[in-house]
């Protein structure tokens, strides 16, 4: 699992050095809980996506969310809606601005804010019951969100 | 004879993987006491809930089934063990817990209504301060580890005498206080999740997270035998591992938090009976 998240990191820097700076998480602008603009100015890869979605130690989308498509992992959650359909119902933007951070679109969402470093009670150093210390960053890298969103967007009916 | 079995072959029928209703069953335990497993939600809760249900409802057909019946319960192996410490002599006092409490039945009536506020400490007490509290106190041994071995046991065997009374803990007068603070950390979104006990417990009970079937939290079950770790397990540690899970820095067993955590807790399950030690994954 850490040595997925490594690779997925290391493949995440070389794909866009040079590439247009990144948006930091501090400085996402949300429209109406949308955020227009390419966190990275490198389009999405949706075979990434999913594998992030399914990953238990990356976006874990599948613990609160039923997906079809991701028959292939086992045990999907009931929490949130099936994703299912996502990319007919909501644009990139929307979709963008509902994965980096989606207390934003839906009110005290249940849903994690997968692109925040900010605004935490007591946020601990990942799942060892520590306080963070300065290794913290959010939990999805600006690439991934950007695969995620690119993902989602293949969720058709 | 065995009662429950036509209930649990029914339930196990229609339990699809993602139609996660607690399971409908009635918990008799030794074919003799009936426990109560869902009520009517104590008032303090009625604006959230109708009613409360213990976690056995949620468990599978074999976990429930080993619970209701002692010779199956390997919680019951560590409630031996207590029952041997119970009477065994410690400390510079030379006294064990029955010279002065007698038979460890004479205990009923006990954990339901921990934690209590204490008069003359001027404090709300766990049933672990209390025992540490006679230990340090009235025994001259030393205290136990807050969860470990020796303290989960004891709290085990003080749980099964109890078995089928039901939870009744005050949180009015003295214990106010506490109670609204073991409120305010139930409401409280932690960790780099922010995920409430709320979130999970009280809006998403009967739902799966993943490969779990979450259940309302309840701790008239504890201490609870885990099969995923094969051993007794305390509340406070329970209270740990879901806070850790929400990506927080956690509060320590024992600590001012965890006990106003437990008192909070154990008031929504006022009216179940007290379970412990129970069986979960
Ligand atoms: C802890 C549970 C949880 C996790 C984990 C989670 N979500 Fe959600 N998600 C929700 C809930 C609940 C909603 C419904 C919105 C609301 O809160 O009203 C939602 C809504 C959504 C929606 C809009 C629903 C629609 O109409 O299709 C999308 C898209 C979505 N989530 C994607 C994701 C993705 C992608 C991930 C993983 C990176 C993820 N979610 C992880 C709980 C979760
Ligand atoms: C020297 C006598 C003595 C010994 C030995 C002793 N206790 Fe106690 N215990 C007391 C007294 C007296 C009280 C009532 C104290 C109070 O209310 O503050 C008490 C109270 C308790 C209570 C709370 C009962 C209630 O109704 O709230 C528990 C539980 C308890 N003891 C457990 C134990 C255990 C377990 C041991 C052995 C490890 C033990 N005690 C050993 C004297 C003793
Ligand atoms: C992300 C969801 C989540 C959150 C948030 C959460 N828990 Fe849990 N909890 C679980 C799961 C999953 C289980 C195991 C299945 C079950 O019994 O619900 C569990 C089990 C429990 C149990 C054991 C119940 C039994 O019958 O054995 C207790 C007690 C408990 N949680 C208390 C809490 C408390 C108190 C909080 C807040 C500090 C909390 N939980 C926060 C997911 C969560």
């Amino acid at each position: 699992m850490e040595r997925t998240f490594l690779a997925i990191l290391a493949l995440t820097a070389s794909t866009f050095s040079g590439a247009a700076e990144e948006i930091a998480p501090t400085a996402v602008v949300y429209v109406d809980g949308s955020v227009e603009t390419s966190l990275t100015g490198t389009a999405g890869d949706p075979a990434m996506g999913r594998e992030i979605a399914g990953n238990k130690s990356l976006g874990n989308c599948v613990a609160c969310h039923e997906v079809t498509d991701l028959a292939d992992v086992p045990f999907h959650g009931e929490i949130g809606p099936m994703l299912d359909g996502a990319g007919d119902r909501w644009t990139e933007a929307e979709l963008r601005g509902i994965v980096a951070n989606a207390k934003i679109m839906f009110e005290d969402s249940m849903m994690p804010s997968f692109y925040k470093t900010e605004g935490f009670i007591r946020p601990g150093n990942a799942y060892t019951g520590e306080a963070a210390d300065d290794t913290f960053g959010p939990l999805l890298t600006a690439q991934q969100i950007e695969d995620v969103v690119a993902y989602l967007a293949t969720l058709k009916e | 004879m065995k009662i429950w079995t036509g209930a649990l072959l029914a339930g196990a029928l229609t339990a699809l993987p993602l139609s996660a209703e607690p399971v409908e069953d009635t918990l008799i335990l030794n074919e003799d006491i009936t426990l109560v497993t869902r009520t009517a939600a104590p008032d303090h809760l009625s604006d959230v809930m109708d009613e409360v249900i213990s976690g056995w409802h949620f468990r599978g057909t074999e976990t429930r089934a080993m619970q209701a019946d002692d010779f199956d319960n390997p919680g019951m192996i560590f409630v031996e063990q207590a029952e041997e410490v119970w009477n065994t002599v410690d400390g510079s006092e030379g006294k064990s817990c029955a010279s002065c409490h007698e038979g460890s039945e004479t205990m009923a009536g006990v954990r339901p209504v921990y934690p209590k506020y204490n008069e003359a400490a001027g404090e709300v007490r766990t049933l672990e301060m209390q025992i540490n509290d006679c230990r340090e106190n009235r025994m001259g041994a030393e205290k136990w580890k807050y969860t470990g071995g020796d303290m989960v046991n004891m709290t085990a065997l003080l749980a099964s005498v109890s078995r089928g009374m039901p939870v009744n803990v005050a949180i009015d007068g003295p214990a106010q206080s506490t109670w609204e603070a073991g409120k305010e950390l139930y409401y409280t979104r932690t960790g780099q999740l922010e995920l409430a006990c709320s979130n999970c417990h009280e809006d998403n009970y009967g739902n799966m997270i993943r490969a779990d079937h979450l259940s309302q939290g309840q701790i008239n079950g504890f201490p609870v035998y885990r099969l995923k770790n094969t051993k007794l397990n305390a509340a406070h540690a329970r209270f740990k591992g879901c806070i850790r899970d929400t990506r927080a820095e956690t509060y320590s067993p024992g600590s001012p938090e965890f006990i106003a955590l437990e008192l909070y807790v154990a008031s929504r399950g006022n009216g179940l009976s007290v379970e412990g030690p129970s069986i979960r994954n």
